[in-house]
């Protein structure tokens, strides 16, 4: 970690939003990660990411687990509200919060122990029930806070920083949303930040639950020869297989995707989701045929990234349960609690 | 895998940048740059914030000559230049800092370079008692040569003394620096104008510098100037002040002028019994020569400054002064060129005038038939690099060279002329220059520890205090400004942003991990494919479009042939970028300057 704070001095020549504030506006406190880990980077991207869809960072709710990636909603969007949860505890804090107030919006941060271990089932619960978040993984393979042994995510054979093989296959998060229904689904790198940060948008826009598997590199414990999450692997076999743009609303759409062959996709929201680049025989709309091109390239070693697979179609949380649109914070006393007369009718209705 | 796709290196992009240039770092230390005897100006500033006062002396010594005299009058080039203003308003207070070292520091006398007792043969003859020439002597002394120098005046230090009023640079500090050159050995010759430079060069000496300055004041030459003895030509005015022949001026005064010889005439005016001090302008105020601060501390000493005032007429009645006329004008801008209209004349009354509208060079003890030549503006051809004219042997310094100009330049002129002149006295070509070289020493103390303060201090510029505005005007030799206290000084020490300590990379380190360009809080650093320079600096996190600063530009990288970019402009040297580091692929490293000056040995790699 560094010791010093880091200057409060701000190019002139830094964009300011329509919000009139630059990127430096979404800074969080300084990390006190290793020099270097990619949970730094993808930190950086959620700060762009929301700079530049112009979200007002006190609309924002961060909420993250424990772990090396559980830490890092400090380093970004100071003026947000914040929840560090329980070990793996992330998605129901996360789910209490949005019922209370579904006007603002969700981003959980988790890693592989997190989320693929401890607190696997809690995401898949999250998932099922469609909430209505972007849901980050930083994905590195390694329990980094504990020194290093392989998570759930590490892969077959994969060695650790000691030498040793993985003799366990890995939960991959990607086909685990897949098969529990989630509506975005999606892969990028850390060292990757333009197809990142794009990627990130379309998921903060996404109304359900939006999964990002980050392959985030730990530079001290997995970035070794013979890992397959360190920065040089992940560079060599990583495959763009979708490659999109995000338009946001009200922005003019300059690109004939039409020509191309290409799709588009409009997000509940008005902006829109440009698919320009897409792999032959893929469909990021066919959850089978998603599953199976997954699958082949799984065992040809490749790494797929890009927006895997979105469907704007499907219900979330809200929708699924009629919950009241104004936030409980805003809803009267006398509404919220109206005595135990009213209580008393309630229970009677059970009997 | 798109990185090789599109991320190929080609026949478009830039060079790697050769940081073993020592221009690169040089230019990235923009106040040393500036500076023209390029002091080492981070070095001393740490040397000050240390307390090694006598240490940040001898090394500004090194350079500038004339620590003590510069910290009060330089024209500071270095400070606009600051890094420091690109982040915020005002620049590190450079000048003020320098004056700390000199007023604090201890005696420097077995500092002083030893001076053989044993000369090597070779004479030099110095024109002109002022910075160029004693410079010269105080390159070529510790050499062995036997250096004279004819002084008009009885006192040696040139414009420094004449021109420079006692309440801006007392004349103690002013003994002291010319001493000490003096001392050396140096023949001085008091009241001795040389008259003709033929008779000098039949003497025999092996060379002979010039260094006479730009001596003349412009004239005006208006209805009435010649009708009465109260119009003064500011330079000389001064020097009769300095010199004592003039102790007092009638109580309404008319400055012509406003170069920074129009403030000095307006503030000794004011203590030598002047009530009503008026500075005439032409222009508006953003077209002055004079440097802001002088115009603050003029005003401050309430001198009214008239601007878009033409003189017209002295206004003489039975051989007496009593007004003067003047046309007032109204600017306008037109294809680039500021145009006036006469709007009307008023008259002002004045009891004296004081002429400071400018300098001129002067010549008319050189003849003009023995091979040195002049231009058609009667000043001599000197070669911008060596100093020396169409004669062999005959150098030219200061303002004397190419007019008027401030210390500072003289003495770096000074130092490129003794260079030229031990070329020629020993028999080598005077374009044989020395090569400049540099080191680079990394600052790493431990993981997130360097030696050097890194933290950014937000603290504003410390300002100088004065003394009152009753006290100061009792004497003529009460120096106004008091210097630093502890407490401003140990403040404006930690302004200075170390542009030394440079930002090293070493691209076959790089992993790629972009914690460097995460961290940068002015977002210096861009990875990115390479590309033609106009291109990269759009292609930047922030654009680069101050053209005026280098865009550092590193080998393809390992992973994805990407190179790595950073624009020198906004860096403040946090660090940052090499504590996020994992690799060590950036480091913090100390640049140092090899500045040889006559006599000192080319810069050689023992790599």
């Amino acid at each position: 970690m560094t010791y010093i704070a880091k200057p409060r001095l701000i190019h002139p020549g830094l964009r300011k939003n329509k919000l009139g504030l630059t990127v430096r506006d979404y800074e969080g406190a300084l990390s006190t990660l290793c020099a270097g880990c990619g949970h730094d980077s993808v930190t950086t991207g959620i700060i762009q990411a929301f700079h530049e869809l112009d979200t007002p960072p006190h609309r924002v709710v961060k909420l993250s687990g424990i772990g090396c990636s559980s830490k890092t909603p400090t380093y970004f969007l100071r003026d947000a509200h914040g929840f560090n949860a329980a070990h793996g505890r992330m998605p129901s804090i996360a789910t209490g919060a949005s019922a209370a107030n579904k006007q603002l919006t969700y981003i959980g941060i988790s890693g592989d122990g997190d989320s693929l271990s401890i607190g696997l089932g809690q995401l898949a619960h999250a998932i099922r029930r469609n909430l209505d978040m972007l849901y980050v993984i930083e994905n590195n393979g390694v329990y980094g806070l504990t020194k290093g042994q392989f998570s759930a995510s590490a892969d077959l054979g994969s060695k650790s920083k000691r030498g040793e093989a993985n003799s366990y296959g890995a939960i991959d998060p990607v086909s685990l949303a897949l098969s529990l229904g989630a509506t975005f689904i999606a892969r990028s790198f850390s060292g990757d930040k333009r197809q990142l940060v794009s990627i990130l948008k379309a998921a903060i826009a996404h109304k359900g639950f939006a999964l990002v598997d980050v392959i985030s590199p730990c530079v001290t414990f997995n970035d070794h020869e013979g890992s397959t999450k360190s920065y040089r692997y992940t560079r060599e076999h990583l495959t763009e297989i979708v490659h999109s743009d995000f338009v946001p609303l009200k922005e003019e759409i300059t690109v004939d995707y039409e020509a191309g062959g290409a799709a588009a996709v409009t997000m509940h929201d008005g902006s829109v989701l440009l698919f320009t680049k897409v792999a032959e025989g893929y469909d990021p709309s066919s959850r089978e045929a998603v599953f199976s091109y997954l699958m082949k390239h799984q065992a040809s070693g490749k790494i797929p990234t890009g927006i895997l697979y979105v469907d704007e179609s499907g219900k979330d949380m809200h929708e699924l349960n009629r919950t009241a649109e104004t936030p409980l914070s805003e809803v009267g006393f006398e509404t919220l609690c109206p005595g135990s007369a009213k209580l008393d009718e309630l229970m009677d209705d059970f009997r | 895998m798109r990185w090789t796709v599109d991320c190929g290196y080609n026949l478009r992009s830039v060079k790697p940048t050769d940081v073993f240039d020592p221009n690169y770092f040089h230019k990235v230390v923009d106040c040393q740059y500036a500076c023209p005897a390029h002091t080492n100006v981070p070095e001393y500033i740490r040397m000050i914030a240390q307390g090694r006062y006598t240490d940040a002396y001898m090394l500004n010594r090194e350079t500038n000559v004339f620590p003590g005299i510069l910290g009060r009058t330089c024209d500071r080039p270095c400070e606009p230049a600051c890094r420091r203003t690109r982040v915020e308003e005002k620049p590190v207070a450079i000048c003020r800092l320098k004056r700390v070292a000199a007023d604090l520091r201890d005696d420097i006398s077995e500092r002083l370079p030893q001076i053989p007792t044993k000369k090597n043969g070779k004479r030099v003859a110095c024109i002109g008692a002022g910075p160029a020439s004693l410079t010269v002597a105080n390159d070529l002394m510790p050499l062995g040569y036997q250096v004279t120098i004819f002084e008009k005046l009885d006192k040696a230090g040139g414009l420094m003394r004449s021109n420079i009023p006692h309440f801006r640079l007392p004349e103690r500090v002013l003994d002291e620096e010319v001493d000490a050159i003096l001392q050396m050995g140096v023949d001085i010759r008091y009241n001795k104008p040389v008259a003709s430079m033929k008779a000098l060069l039949d003497e025999g000496y092996d060379a002979v510098f010039v260094g006479t300055g730009a001596p003349r004041g412009k004239q005006l030459e208006l209805p009435g100037r010649h009708e009465t003895d109260s119009i003064h030509i500011g330079i000389d005015w001064l020097e009769s002040v300095a010199f004592g022949h003039i102790t007092k001026i009638e109580p309404r005064v008319l400055i012509i002028g406003v170069g920074n010889t129009a403030r000095d005439c307006c503030r000794t005016s004011k203590r030598l019994g002047a009530t009503d001090v008026k500075v005439i302008a032409r222009r508006p105020r953003k077209y002055f020569k004079a440097s802001p601060w002088e115009l603050e501390d003029a005003e401050e000493e309430q001198v009214e400054i008239l601007i878009n005032h033409s003189p017209k007429r002295f206004v003489v009645e039975n051989g007496k002064l009593i007004g003067m006329e003047l046309d007032r004008l109204e600017w306008r801008e037109e294809g680039g060129k500021q145009l006036s209209t006469i709007i009307d004349t008023v008259t002002i009354p004045c009891d004296a005038v004081i002429l400071a509208i400018g300098q001129e060079n002067s010549f008319p003890w050189i003849e003009r038939d023995i091979g040195i030549e002049f231009d058609k503006k009667e000043m001599p051809l000197v070669d911008k690099k060596t100093f020396q004219c169409t004669r062999p042997g005959v150098f030219f310094g200061g303002d004397a060279a190419w007019g008027p100009e401030n210390i500072i330049w003289a003495v770096a002129h000074g130092h490129e002329a003794a260079i030229s002149i031990h070329n020629h006295c020993q028999g080598l070509p005077v374009t044989e220059r020395p090569q400049q070289g540099m080191t680079l020493v990394s600052q790493k103390m431990g993981l997130h520890e360097w030696s050097y303060s890194n933290n950014y201090d937000e603290a504003a510029r410390a300002k100088m205090r004065h003394v009152d505005l009753v006290e100061r005007f009792k004497k003529l030799e009460i120096e106004v400004e008091l210097g630093f206290d502890p407490e401003a000084t140990a403040r404006e020490v930690q302004r200075c942003l170390n542009c030394d300590v440079q930002t090293k990379f070493t691209d076959s380190l790089c992993i790629e991990c972009d914690a460097c360009i995460d961290i940068c809080p002015l977002l210096c650093l861009t990875m990115t494919p390479n590309a033609e320079e106009p291109e990269l600096r759009k292609q930047l996190t922030v654009p680069a479009e101050n053209l005026k600063q280098e865009l550092f530009v590193s080998g393809p990288l390992k992973q994805t042939k990407r190179v790595m970019i950073k624009d020198e402009d906004m860096c403040v040297h946090c660090s940052l970028c090499a504590e996020r580091c994992p690799t060590g692929a950036w480091d913090m490293q100390k640049f140092e300057l090899y500045l040889p000056h006559a006599g000192q040995a080319s810069w050689t790699t023992s790599k």
